[in-house]
């Protein structure tokens, strides 16, 4: 069964709808109990880095979580905050992120955003998926369009684990996949169709 | 390419959700799960929900609704009305809220922004500010629903906001709302020259063409509407609408800066 990760942060009631509606069945992880059924696991987020690494490291859930992860290869998938929490560390914050994936997360160059707005990345952005095609995006190979609100993003020191980009000042990392791991910056729980797909396409991995 | 957003701005008021003139002569246009509903299914950018009578009646957030609205909500949600403190603002984003917007509370107590911003980061702390043209020239801010004068003028504010952590101002023109006769440019423009954080306008906005122009004129820009989403024709009958994805794209693209 999915496990969406309640440590107190992000949207969990969006993904639970997105997949009440697909009818694929998830079940809400606030403990290390209900973790023992988990198949898959969402870690969702909404936030300021060390604020989230914070909540997830008091919930009681992160040893368990790094059994299923690192242990067993169960796969995961990190949102937003969600992903930049898979890296070692973060410009945002001072505390070490989970370090699953070699990963920095940077602030955005502002010099090289050339628009009247510059951070936050706020909005509707095209996400392009890399070759080889990752099954992430099964069926959003010609058109993606997701919701991202950040401005940090993702820095992978493994090219290979960058798996899709989007534009802005430049492309940038919006998802990535190391062995079971997972991650996207933009928000597919509240990215209409494209964002339902993804989350299916992550369900039958 | 990242693409301006078109953004209906619900109003609610006695847990229904109503329209204004001028702040003024809210009307009951119906449910407002039933609207959220009805921009899913539309494919809505971004949906903007302000419970006009929570700071107004000195009263919390509607937290119960706000867990209604969330968890129906398929786009991104930003919710205003009533928070006035940090737990408040943190116990709305459990909810599922993305972005939480304040109005009076960041005029009175501008240090809640940065205390905001620094547990949920910039990127999701909104805030709105409430425009009415002075008597002699200028413009200045408005709180509690356009009925208190802040002294305070938009531009300066908005820089203030800024550097306070602030992630999205919101001009919310009190002269332009509910009269469907185009955005106030003019003010648009000097906020939009003053602070490079996104910025998103509502009142006025009376047809497509309105947004094509102000996408024409600022580029990636947050447009927000009331009754152009909710009314349909010159008899105003409530009718929920939101352009379809190819119409969206349309009008962006006639509207696109070289």
């Amino acid at each position: 069964m999915i496990a969406i990760i309640d440590y107190g942060m992000g949207n969990i009631r969006a993904f639970a709808n997105v997949y009440k509606k697909l009818d694929i069945p998830i079940t809400i992880a606030r403990n290390e109990t209900d973790l023992a059924d988990a198949t898959k696991i969402i870690l969702p987020g909404v936030g300021a880095f060390d604020h989230a690494m914070g909540k997830l490291n008091q919930s009681g859930m992160r040893s368990k979580l790094e059994e299923l992860v690192i242990e067993k290869k169960t796969p995961v998938i990190g949102i937003c905050v969600g992903m930049q929490m898979l890296a070692k560390s973060s410009d945002e914050g001072q505390l070490p992120g989970l370090g699953w994936i070699d990963a920095t997360v940077k602030k955005f160059d502002i010099t090289k955003i050339h628009s009247s707005t510059r951070l936050p990345h706020m909005g509707w952005n095209d996400v392009t998926p890399l070759q080889p095609l990752n099954h992430l995006f099964d069926g959003l190979e010609t058109e993606a369009k997701f919701y991202f609100l950040h401005s940090y993003y993702f820095a992978c020191n493994q090219l290979a684990d960058d798996i899709a980009e989007a534009d802005y000042g430049g492309p940038f990392s919006c998802a990535v996949n190391h062995q079971n791991i997972f991650g996207v910056q933009f928000h597919p729980e509240k990215s209409h169709q494209y964002g339902v797909k993804l989350l299916e396409n992550f369900s039958k991995l | 390419m990242l693409r301006p957003r078109i953004i209906p701005c619900l109003l609610v008021k006695n847990k229904g959700l109503v329209k204004t003139v001028n702040f003024d002569h809210p009307k009951y246009v119906g449910d407002p799960i039933n609207a959220v509903r009805i921009f899913n299914e539309k494919q809505t950018d971004e949906l903007m929900v302000l419970e006009i009578d929570a700071s107004a009646e000195k009263r919390e957030p509607d937290y119960k609704m706000i867990e209604h609205w969330a968890s129906e909500c398929r786009m991104p949600l930003s919710y205003g009305g009533g928070i006035k403190n940090i737990d408040q603002a943190l116990r709305i984003f459990s909810l599922g809220v993305e972005k939480v917007a304040l109005s009076s509370a960041a005029i009175e107590n501008p240090k809640l922004i940065s205390e905001i911003a620094t547990q949920v980061g910039s990127q999701s702390v909104v805030v709105v500010l409430d425009v009415k043209k002075k008597l002699f020239g200028g413009y200045e801010v408005h709180t509690y629903n356009g009925k208190k004068y802040t002294g305070k003028n938009p531009v300066d504010l908005a820089k203030q906001f800024e550097d306070l952590g602030a992630g999205e101002i919101v001009i919310n023109s009190i002269d332009h709302d509910g009269v469907m006769k185009g955005y106030d440019l003019a003010l648009i423009e000097k906020v939009r020259k003053a602070i490079t954080l996104p910025l998103t306008v509502l009142g006025g906005a009376g047809s497509l063409k309105d947004i094509g122009e102000l996408i024409k004129k600022f580029g990636v820009i947050g447009a927000a509407a009331g009754s152009l989403f909710v009314f349909k024709g010159v008899y105003k009958a409530v009718l929920i609408n939101y352009p379809n994805p190819e119409e969206k794209d349309i009008l962006i693209r006639n509207n696109q800066q070289a």
